[in-house]
């Protein structure tokens, strides 16, 4: 710890007599009162300049996360524009029978939504717990525009006899406070039945759970991929003179710095089934003409292109680990009588495994929160959680279950990087 | 790298299988790039090569597509090309303005990034730097989190930045970032930081931080000692690092899809453009521009780092 | 400390500029964007002096929800299906529009009357019916080519691979009528269970051969490259493929669906004046007439038939290229936009589930 020292606090050690036994800097200050401060002065200016930065990921980045993350767990759709009947379920403990001050309550805030045209809103917020039951509040909200007379139990009844199902009681109760894991449970394929305990949902309707499993069996697969196909090619550039080297490594940042989207297109030529891929086999005549590969719009295009996009952040990092690399330890090796397989196995490979490590990371987590590639080369079975992710985000609108299904995806990346960062360290992430 | 001579035959049939292998994975590298410079001068607007193309018809080729980059948008595309029509095409022609946006966008998030990401760096490099790994984990983050959820959370954050001072009892209502150009750039500083953070760092690591301490002793200020001692040394590093985050910029679409409005599409949410709502290979020709543009560019750092190390007397090992 | 200060001001500069006057309108890119850009946008910035900005989209409902939900609203006038208007109006999205406002038809005849049925809804106004219809490759299917919706669904008899929009609203109709439902039951059965169920099942016959398409002009990229040999798709992009390209394809019009696209102006939008101004002047007799000679859409004002001609390349008749076209009406599937603002939400799902299990 000698440059923890302030190079600007000239300090000087006097022995000051044998008798205190202290020592002192020359202007008498006990010396380490006045270590202490200089430490503390450089730890504040060395906080000061990471301060700027740090204060601008967290507005920028780590804000508008938690913000969207904050959404898995409230929605106030049904709350906020059904105060009347959300007091009542306030009131009134779970296994309550609706009585007529419920209903009351309930026709008063579907004729008060209605109006300012938030029924939709409401609907949608209980759809996502009720499958089918959006209609029953727009086409009912439509009905009560103008008002609606008591009793109001018959009247509602009258209208739509859904409107006595338990199940939408239920739904109801829950959506009346704005706080839920309702969206974890969908998340997980599992929901409540209606009795309020937890199930699975019917075998056709789970998706989520395989989708999760099929995203880290595919990253994990393209991750062993870039390595099979990144190692030797970081070997080649790391053991080959600077000048062969640097020529080559344009072929790999070329790629890099080519659009995703032009490259994910250009796969898209290669692939298809009268792409150049199979032209070029049924002209070698490896296969007729009838029977073309079916490579892309499914995983096996996915799987293809997402290897090839990410193959550079393996070799790059792979590559900046092997350079440093002393040649002479497998020589060393050899000269000992290692066979050349035992000295790479023993010797060499050890040595590359934090640039492993680096790569093995990035591509990973790359992989995991995929998103362009897949929608445009996986057909279906190639698609992702992160596709999912986008649909709830920008089709279904169900934004709370996208940000439900984001914080877990968000949670088992941060493990990983957790252990990452216990096994490699995260200082040693580097990248060229 | 040669077989050593005492290399068993074994071993030296091995080394050629692992050159051919070695030269297989380039070619996969680099074979979507090249197949995409013949499609580019596709006469047809789709992404295949046509039976007049396989047979080099030269009716197959055209350069409607080169064409197109600079007609596409404008007002008057069916003019004389004169001064007018050159002034029609740099204002309004849509690649036009998206390589305007995307080059403006590119440059200021880098500088952001740069300038910030050097300055954590250079205290997150330093020993007494306190929190040093939950600092540095935070910082990394922009990287590790899905781009899907980032680009979502900044979308309804930047779109009324305030919301949160209303915790304070603060006016909530400040304009927004989402659809300006301050929003995108923003989002764009905030993806590329970790890559300055992480080239800066590992620049810093091997740093002597002796070398600080006998500038001050000879009398520099901090500010001199950084200019002329520090920032020399890791010059490199900071370069890289704004050169991955100007790609990272320059190629990135999820986040301005999410957040940029009609005024900040980029080349990426041209070509996004391209490929979905209007096949259009006017994408290809881009892509082959900036494939040129990239080789380029390489080949003069090379030739440049060459040139230096012959006037500084360093052979290539 | 002065550059930042710079800096800084430009970006506001940047973020904040005023512009002249101008009107954002996303719509659905491709051929149709280009019709209107022709048919609206040009001689609206000439008689008016307004710029239009056309900003593409998938389906320009999904940027206008989202906007709308952030408080974000940088479109001004959105052209949308119309069980999205519906419900975006229920949701209280969209600025109410009066019949009363829009230009009469030439002769005198009210804008109340002069649209046909449903076209003019609370909060928006039609401008066009387009079709979803099956396309295929004739070179791929000579001396027996495929007729009906049913022969898309017959993989024996019409080898190749299908291209299907990766939608429920365009696929389960579909699937219902080759399985031999009549174009007037359909609602009644996609309503029900079973009918679901049996929708599911028709499809999982060909599951496994389908390419599906998101983007409007991804079916006939799909069908150019011969990556498949039948698909469905909007009929003017395979018209424009086919008459403007010259690419081999027929159309089957059996079991077509019919939507209408309609103009709607969002509450909050950047330019609410030249946004109602646009949509006056798109949504007028002449203009919806115009767009016709781009593009094979069916005019929503019955005023407009008379003035439609011929297509751009002026020998093209466009009548037989019409989703109006009587003959081809027999067996449509008209949208129903109630049915999908009330079930789009849970069929969607469902899709989804059936879609990601193998």
């Amino acid at each position: 710890m000698a440059n923890a020292l302030d190079p600007h606090a000239a300090i000087v050690t006097t022995a000051s007599g044998a008798g205190d036994g202290m020592l002192t800097t020359a202007d008498g200050k006990p010396l380490a009162r006045a270590l202490a401060r200089s430490q503390s002065r450089a730890r504040r200016r060395a906080f000061l300049l990471v301060l700027p930065l740090l204060a601008f990921v967290v507005v920028t980045f780590v804000v508008p996360i938690g913000q969207m993350l904050q959404r898995s767990f409230y929605n106030d759709g049904f709350s906020a524009n059904m105060p009347q009947l959300s007091a009542w379920f306030d009131q009134n403990p779970r296994g309550t029978e609706p009585d007529d001050a419920a209903w009351e309550a309930l026709a008063g805030d579907l004729v008060a939504s209605a109006e300012v045209r938030s029924i939709g809103v409401v609907g949608t917020r209980i759809n996502y717990d009720v499958p089918g039951t959006r209609s029953l509040f727009t086409s009912t909200g439509r009905k009560v525009r103008g008002g609606i007379e008591p009793p109001y139990r018959e009247a509602l009844l009258e209208m739509d006899e859904d409107w006595g199902s338990a199940r939408l009681w239920n739904a109801m109760r829950e959506a009346a406070t704005p706080i839920t894991a309702n969206f974890y449970l969908a998340s997980l394929d599992r929901r409540r039945a209606e009795d309020g305990s937890i199930e699975q949902v019917p075998e056709r309707q789970r998706v989520y759970v395989m989708l999760f499993m099929r995203t880290f069996w595919l990253s994990l697969l393209i991750t062993g991929l870039t390595f099979i196909l990144g190692f030797p090619v970081a070997h080649l550039l790391a053991t080959l003179p600077m000048r062969k080297s640097n020529l080559l490594m344009i072929l790999v940042l070329l790629p890099f710095w080519t659009s995703l989207l032009v490259r994910t297109t250009s796969w898209m030529v290669l692939l298809q089934q009268q792409g150049v891929i199979n032209d070029i086999l049924v002209w070698l005549g490896v296969i007729e003409n009838g029977q073309r590969l079916q490579m892309i719009y499914n995983q096996t295009g996915t799987i293809i292109a997402m290897t090839h996009i990410l193959l550079p952040f393996m070799i790059l990092p792979l590559y900046s680990v092997m350079r440093t690399i002393n040649p002479s330890y497998v020589r060393a090796a050899r000269s000992l009588g290692a066979t050349s397989w035992t000295a790479f196995r023993r010797i060499y490979f050890p040595q590359t495994l934090p640039g492993l490590g680096a790569g093995a990371l990035l591509v990973f987590i790359l992989a995991v929160g995929y998103y362009i590639t897949p929608a445009l080369v996986g057909g279906s079975s190639g698609q992702l959680i992160s596709n999912l992710i986008a649909e709830h985000m920008t089709g279904t609108l169900n934004w709370s279950m996208a940000a439900a299904l984001a914080a877990l995806l968000l949670a088992s990346v941060l493990i990983l990087y957790w252990l990452y960062d216990r096994l490699v360290g995260i200082d040693n992430l580097k990248l060229g | 790298m040669a077989v050593p001579s005492y290399a068993s035959p074994l071993e030296r049939a091995w080394h050629y299988a692992y050159l051919v292998i070695c030269g297989l994975i380039f070619f996969f590298l680099i074979a979507p790039i090249i197949v995409i410079i013949p499609l580019s001068f596709n006469a047809e607007p789709y992404f295949t090569f046509t039976d007049k193309m396989r047979s080099f018809d030269p009716e197959g080729y055209s350069l409607r597509w080169y064409d197109s980059l600079l007609t596409f948008g404008m007002v008057a595309p069916d003019g004389p090309r004169d001064a007018a029509w050159w002034a029609d095409a740099w204002a309004n022609a849509k690649w036009v303005k998206a390589a305007k946006n995307s080059i403006i966008i590119g440059l200021f998030s880098t500088i952001l990034a740069t300038v910030l990401g050097t300055l954590a760096a250079l205290g997150l490099s330093r020993p007494e730097m306190p929190f040093r790994r939950a600092i540095m984990a935070t910082l990394i983050s922009p990287m590790i989190v899905p781009l899907i959820i980032t680009a979502t959370g900044m979308f309804f954050f930047y779109s009324n930045p305030c919301q949160l001072l209303g915790l304070f009892g603060l006016p909530t209502n400040c304009g927004r970032l989402a659809g300006t150009y301050l929003g995108v750039i923003l989002a764009h500083a905030t993806l590329g930081i970790p890559f300055v953070i992480i080239t800066v760092t590992a620049t810093l690591v091997g740093f002597d931080q002796s070398l600080n301490r006998a500038a001050a002793s000879l009398g520099a200020n901090p500010r001199t000692t950084f200019f002329r001692v520090t920032m020399p040394l890791i010059l490199p590093g900071v370069i890289s690092g704004a050169l991955f985050a100007f790609v990272t910029s320059f190629d990135e679409v999820v986040a301005v899809l999410f957040i940029a409005g009609p005024d900040q599409q980029t080349i990426p949410r041209q070509m996004w453009n391209g490929i979905r709502e209007q096949i259009s290979p006017a994408i290809l020709a881009v892509a082959t521009l900036l494939v040129l543009f990239s080789i380029a560019l390489l080949t003069t750092v090379e030739l440049l780092r060459r040139r230096s190390e012959r006037n500084r007397g360093i052979t290539p090992h | 400390m002065k550059t930042t200060l710079i800096l800084s001001t430009a970006l506001a500069g940047m973020a904040f500029a005023a512009t002249a006057q101008e009107v954002n309108v996303v719509s659905w890119g491709g051929a149709y964007e280009v019709s209107q850009v022709e048919a609206y946008n040009k001689p609206f910035a000439e008689q008016t002096g307004i710029k239009v900005n056309m900003i593409a989209a998938d389906n320009p409902a999904t940027p206008l929800k989202a906007q709308v939900e952030a408080g974000n609203i940088t479109g001004d006038v959105f052209d949308i299906e119309v069980s999205d208007a519906i419900r975006l109006c229920d949701e209280g999205a969209l600025v109410e529009i009066d019949p009363a406002d829009l230009p009469p038809a030439p002769d005198g005849t009210p804008a109340a009357e002069d649209f046909i049925d449903g076209a003019l809804q609370d909060c928006a106004v039609a401008n066009i019916f387009w079709g979803t219809v099956i396309a295929y490759d004739t070179t791929k299917f000579e001396g027996n080519a495929p007729a009906t919706a049913a022969d898309f669904f017959d993989l024996e008899a019409f080898p190749g691979k299908r291209g299907l929009p990766k939608t429920p609203k365009r696929t389960l109709y579909l699937a219902l009528i080759a399985d031999g439902a009549a174009a007037d039951e359909i609602y009644d059965l996609l309503g029900s269970e079973e009918g679901v169920e049996r929708a599911f099942a028709k499809l999982d016959t060909i599951k496994n051969d389908v390419v599906w398409w998101e983007a409007g002009a991804q079916p006939v990229q799909l069908l150019a490259d011969g990556e498949v040999t039948m698909a469905t798709g909007y009929n003017g992009r395979f018209f424009d493929a086919m008459v403007g390209e010259g690419k081999p394809f027929a159309i089957i019009w059996d079991g077509q669906y019919m939507d209408l696209d309609m103009f709607a102006i969002p509450k909050d939008s950047p330019n609410p004046e030249a946004a109602m101004e646009y949509l006056k002047f798109a949504t007028d007799t002449q203009r919806l007439a115009d767009q016709a000679k781009y593009i094979a859409y069916g005019p929503a004002r019955k005023s407009s038939a008379a003035l439609v001609g011929l297509y751009q390349d002026g020998k093209t008749e466009m009548g037989p290229h019409m989703p109006t076209n009587p003959e081809y009406m027999t067996t449509a599937v008209m949208d129903d936009p109630e049915f999908w603002a009330d079930h789009d939400a849970e069929l969607t799902e469902r899709f989804n589930s059936w879609l990601a299990g193998s």
